[in-house]
C-alpha cells in the first residue's frame, strides 16, 4: 500500500489537470461576450472624419450591411489589422466603416495617410461616448452590422487573416444570405 | 519541397523511435541478443534524422521560406540572421523539436558510453529512452508539425517575439532543455533497474555522472534565464515565482535530491527505494513543466500559445510514462531496505533531512503554481499565490539545510562522532557571529543583509575548514578527488548565492524618477545625471534612447543608454541598460516621455542600485560547475562489464 502512494497522488494530480484542460475548453478567457449580439446597434450620431461638420446617424446607414471597425492611431494591434483589411477590402461584400476612436483628428488623418485608408466612410468619436454605448473594449474591435441595423458579429482585437477566413466571411455570407 | 523532407524525417526517426523502444525490450525479456543489438543502430538513425528535420527547420529560417507558417509567425525580412536561427525553438513546435534533438544527442551519448554496461542493462535503458520519443516524436508529428504550409505564401514574415531578441534567450532555451531531458538517463537506468530487479547498486554508479551533468545544465539554463529576465525584463527582478520558471525549479529541486541520495546509495546500499523514486520524480517534473507550459492550463507571460488537443496529447503521454513507472515502482521496488545501517549522528542522517527538504520544497512550488487550478476546481475562484507564500516558505524550508551544511563532510558514513561536530559547531559560530558584527557596521544595521553575511560565512567557514582538514590529513594526489571538489565547489557557490540574495534583497535602492535633461538624481553614494533622450535605429527596431551619465563623487563612472525600443511590428521592448560591477550593479530603465510628443525633453526613469547581485548568479555559476567536476570523477568511468559484475557480486557480499 505504501508504495502506492506515489502513484496515488500522481492520479490525483492527472484528474486535476484533466480538469483544468476541460475547465479551459469551457472558459475561453479572451472571450467577453457581448450582450448586444443580435440585438439593434445603439443609436448614434457622428461627424464624419473629413467633414467634421456632416454628421452620420444611425438611420443613414440602415437599408445596406457594413463592417463598423474601431481604430485609432495610437492602437498598435490596429496596425497589424490594417493591411488585412486594405487587402480584403471590396471582396469583403460590405461597407467598411471607419470608427476612430478618442484620436486627435490630426493624428488619424497622418496615421491613414501613412497606412492607406480602406475605408468607405469615416467617423469620429474623439470624446469615446458613443463608444461606451457599444460596448467597445479596446481598439481595434469590429461589429457587422446587417440592413436592418442588427449587429451580427463582434470580434474584439486584430482581424487577421485566420480571423477574415475562418469568422469573419463566413459571418458575412450568412448574413447576406438570410437578408441580401 | 524540403519542408516535406523535414517531415517526413521526422515520420522515419519516430518508426526508428519505436523499433528503438519495443525490441530491445522484448530481445532482454526473451535473451534474443539479435534484438537486443536493434538498440544502438536505431538510436543512431533517429538522430541522424532528427537532426536531419532540425536542419532543414535552421534553413527554412535562413532562406525566409514563408511559405512554412512557422517560419512567416516567427520571422521577418530584417530579422538578422543569428535571431532567425534562435526563432527556430522562439515558439511551441520550434522548441519541441528542439527537445527531440536534444533527446537524441543524449540518447547517442548514452549508446557510446554504455557499450562496456551488462547487454541487458544497456538495452533496456536504451529502449526506454526511445519510449520517450516516441511519445514526443508522436506529439510533435501529430499536433505540432513545425512544417505545415502557409498558402499563399506571404510576402514578409510576422515577427520573432521581441523578449527573445537578446543574446541571453537564444542560448537559455537550449542549455535549460538539456538539463530538463538529461533527466531521462537517471529515469531510464531507474525503470532498467526496476524491469531487471538486480544490480540495484550498481546502476545507480552508472547513473551518477549522468544525472550530475544534466543537473549543471539545468543550473546553467536557469541561472541564464535569471540573468536574462533581469537584464530585459526592465523590473530589475531576478526571480518572479512565474509557473514557468516553477516549472524548471521543481526539477531542480528534486534533481538535487537524487544527486545527494544516489551518493548514499552508491556508497552504502541504503535508500534504494528512495532514488528510483526520486529518479522518476526529476524526469516526470521535467516533463510536468513541459505540460504545465504548453498546455495552457496555466496562464503565465511566457506560456506558448495553446490549444486544448495539445493539452490532451501530453496529460495522456503523462499519464503513460509518469503513471506507468509509479506503478512499476509499486511492484518492484526492492521491499526489503537494504545496505548498511546508520546511527542518528551520521552522514546518512544529514544528507536525508537535506533531501527530505528539497523534496518539500519542490512540492510546496508543485502547489503553489496549481493553486490557480485547484481554486477552479473547487469553485473558489481564481486565486494564485504569488512571492508572498513562496517567499516566505521557501527560505524556511531552506533554513536547515543551510545549518546542516557544514557538518555532511565532517561526519562519517554510518556512525560519526559527536566530539568533531561539536569543536566544529564553536568554530563556524564564532566566524559566522564574528562577520555578522563586522556586517552589522556596514548595513546600516539592516537584519536581512547581516542574517545573509552569517549564513554565507557558515557555510563558507564550514566548506574551508574541511579544504584545510584533507589538506592536513590526507596525502597529496588523494586530497580532492573529483567527486570531492565538486562538492566543495557547489556549496561554495550556494554561500556566494546566499550573499548575493539577501544583500541585494536588502541593500538595493530603487527610485522612479522624472527627470528633465540635465537633472541629477542621488542613489546609493552615485549621482544619475540624465542628458536627455533622442531617436536611434536598429536592423529592426527604432528606439529612443536615453543618455544618463554617473558620478561618484564627481568622479566619472560610467555613460549608460536605456533604450525604448519598437519592433517592425509594432511591438515595444525596454532594453535596460546595466553597469555591471562585482559589488554593485547600477541599472536604468526607460519609462515614458512626460510629453508623447516630445521625447527631447522630460522622461520617467527608473533607476537602481543594486549592491552584490552579480553574487547570485555567481553562485549558480559555481554550483553548476561543482556538479561537471563530480561527474569527471575517474570512479564513474565504467569498467568492463565482466569486472562489473564481479564487483557487484563482491558488493552485494559485503552488503
Amino acid at each position: 500500500m505504501n508504495r502506492l502512494l506515489p502513484f496515488i497522488a500522481f492520479m490525483l494530480l492527472v484528474a486535476l489537470f484533466g480538469f483544468g484542460i476541460w475547465w479551459n475548453t469551457q472558459h475561453d478567457q479572451n472571450a467577453i461576450p457581448s450582450p448586444l449580439l443580435n440585438k439593434p446597434a445603439p443609436a448614434f450620431n457622428l461627424p464624419k472624419l473629413y467633414e467634421p461638420t456632416q454628421m452620420v446617424s444611425k438611420a443613414d446607414l440602415l437599408g445596406k450591411p457594413y463592417l463598423l471597425n474601431v481604430f485609432a492611431s495610437w492602437c498598435i494591434e490596429c496596425g497589424v489589422e490594417h493591411p488585412v483589411l486594405e487587402a480584403a477590402g471590396p471582396s469583403l461584400g460590405v461597407r467598411l466603416v471607419g470608427y476612430n476612436y478618442k484620436d486627435a483628428p490630426a493624428d488619424a488623418k497622418r496615421w491613414l495617410g501613412e497606412h492607406g485608408n480602406p475605408y468607405d466612410l469615416l467617423v469620429a468619436d474623439e470624446p469615446g461616448h458613443t463608444a461606451i454605448d457599444f460596448g467597445v473594449y479596446g481598439a481595434p474591435e469590429s461589429f457587422l452590422i446587417d440592413a436592418k441595423g442588427v449587429i451580427r458579429y463582434k470580434h474584439i482585437g486584430p482581424i487577421t487573416p485566420e480571423v477574415l477566413a475562418k469568422e469573419l466571411k463566413p459571418a458575412i455570407a450568412a448574413m447576406l444570405k438570410e437578408t441580401p | 519541397m524540403t519542408p516535406e523532407l523535414g517531415q517526413l524525417a521526422l515520420i522515419l526517426a519516430l518508426l526508428l523511435a519505436l523499433a528503438q523502444g519495443v525490441l530491445p525490450l522484448i530481445g532482454a525479456w526473451r535473451g534474443n541478443r539479435a534484438l537486443m543489438a536493434v538498440a544502438r543502430p536505431a538510436a543512431a538513425g533517429q538522430a541522424v534524422f532528427v537532426a536531419m528535420a532540425f536542419a532543414i527547420l535552421v534553413w527554412a529560417f535562413l532562406h525566409f521560406d514563408f511559405s512554412v507558417q512557422y517560419v512567416a509567425d516567427n520571422s521577418n525580412l530584417e530579422l538578422p540572421w543569428y535571431y532567425r536561427i534562435a526563432a527556430v525553438w522562439g515558439a511551441h513546435e520550434g522548441s519541441l523539436l528542439l527537445w527531440i534533438l536534444i533527446l537524441n544527442v543524449w540518447t547517442v551519448a548514452l549508446a557510446a558510453f554504455s557499450q562496456k554496461l551488462p547487454e541487458v542493462f544497456a538495452s533496456r535503458v536504451l529502449a526506454v529512452m526511445g519510449l520517450i520519443a516516441v511519445g514526443f516524436l508522436a506529439f510533435i508529428i501529430f499536433t505540432s508539425n513545425p512544417f505545415g504550409r502557409l498558402l499563399p505564401m506571404p510576402g514578409d514574415g510576422a515577427d520573432l517575439n521581441p523578449v527573445l531578441q537578446d543574446p541571453g534567450m537564444t542560448f537559455h532555451p537550449p542549455v535549460l532543455y538539456t538539463g530538463y531531458v538529461g533527466f531521462s538517463v537517471a529515469f531510464a537506468f531507474a525503470i532498467a533497474g526496476l524491469l531487471g530487479g538486480e544490480l540495484e547498486q550498481a546502476w545507480v554508479r552508472w547513473a551518477r555522472p549522468w544525472t550530475n551533468v544534466a543537473w549543471a545544465f539545468l543550473t546553467l539554463g536557469i541561472v541564464a534565464g535569471s540573468w536574462w529576465a533581469y537584464a530585459e525584463l526592465g523590473w530589475g527582478g531576478w526571480w518572479f515565482w512565474d509557473p514557468v520558471e516553477n516549472a524548471s525549479f521543481m526539477p531542480w529541486l528534486v534533481g538535487l535530491g537524487l544527486i545527494h541520495a544516489q551518493a548514499i546509495t552508491e556508497k552504502r546500499g541504503s535508500l534504494r527505494a528512495w532514488t528510483i523514486l526520486l529518479s522518476i520524480f526529476a524526469f516526470s517534473l521535467s516533463l510536468l513543466g513541459t505540460f504545465l507550459v504548453r498546455s495552457g492550463v496555466l496562464t503565465s507571460v511566457h506560456a506558448f500559445a495553446s490549444d486544448p488537443r495539445r493539452g490532451v496529447f501530453i496529460l495522456a503521454f503523462l499519464t503513460i510514462v509518469v503513471g506507468g513507472s509509479l506503478l512499476l515502482y509499486a511492484l518492484r521496488a526492492p521491499k526489503v531496505a537494504g545496505g548498511k545501517a546508520f546511527k542518528l549522528v551520521s552522514r546518512e542522517t544529514v544528507l536525508l533531512i537535506g533531501n527530505l527538504m528539497f523534496a518539500v520544497a519542490a512540492a510546496m512550488v508543485l502547489l503553489g503554481t496549481l493553486f490557480p487550478l485547484i481554486g477552479d476546481a473547487l469553485n473558489l475562484g481564481r486565486i494564485s499565490v504569488g512571492p508572498p507564500y513562496f517567499g516566505f516558505l521557501f527560505p524556511l524550508l531552506m533554513l536547515p539545510v543551510v545549518l546542516l551544511m557544514p557538518f555532511g563532510p565532517f561526519l562519517r558514513w554510518g556512525k560519526g562522532e559527536p566530539a568533531v561536530l561539536k569543536s566544529l559547531l564553536l568554530r563556524v559560530s564564532i566566524a559566522a557571529a564574528a562577520c555578522a558584527i563586522v556586517a552589522a557596521f556596514f548595513v546600516d544595521g539592516q537584519p536581512k543583509a547581516i542574517v545573509g553575511v552569517a549564513a554565507a560565512t557558515w557555510i563558507a567557514i564550514g566548506v574551508l575548514l574541511y579544504v584545510y582538514k584533507r589538506w592536513r590529513e590526507v596525502p597529496r594526489g588523494r586530497r580532492y578527488p573529483a567527486e570531492m571538489a565538486g562538492m566543495l565547489l557547489a556549496h561554495m557557490g550556494l554561500a556566494v548565492f546566499v550573499v548575493g540574495v539577501l544583500l541585494s534583497e536588502s541593500l538595493s535602492v530603487t527610485s522612479d524618477v522624472r527627470m528633465a535633461p540635465g537633472q541629477t538624481q542621488h542613489i546609493g553614494s552615485y549621482d544619475f545625471r540624465f542628458d536627455g533622450a533622442h531617436r536611434t535605429t536598429g536592423p529592426n527596431w527604432r528606439a529612443d534612447q536615453g543618455t544618463v551619465t554617473v558620478t561618484r563623487d564627481r568622479k566619472p563612472v560610467t555613460v549608460m543608454h536605456p533604450q525604448k525600443r519598437t519592433y517592425l511590428r509594432g511591438q515595444v521592448q525596454t532594453e535596460s541598460a546595466v553597469d555591471a560591477g562585482i559589488f554593485r550593479d547600477l541599472y536604468v530603465a526607460l519609462g515614458e516621455p512626460m510629453d508623447a510628443g516630445n521625447i527631447e525633453g522630460a522622461w520617467s526613469l527608473r533607476l537602481y542600485y543594486k549592491p552584490f547581485i552579480r553574487w547570485i548568479w555567481g553562485g549558480g555559476v559555481l554550483m553548476m560547475l561543482g556538479g561537471f567536476t563530480c561527474a569527471a570523477d575517474k570512479r564513474f568511468r565504467i569498467k568492463r562489464a565482466a569486472a562489473i559484475a564481479d564487483d557487484v557480486l563482491v558488493q552485494e557480499a559485503r552488503a
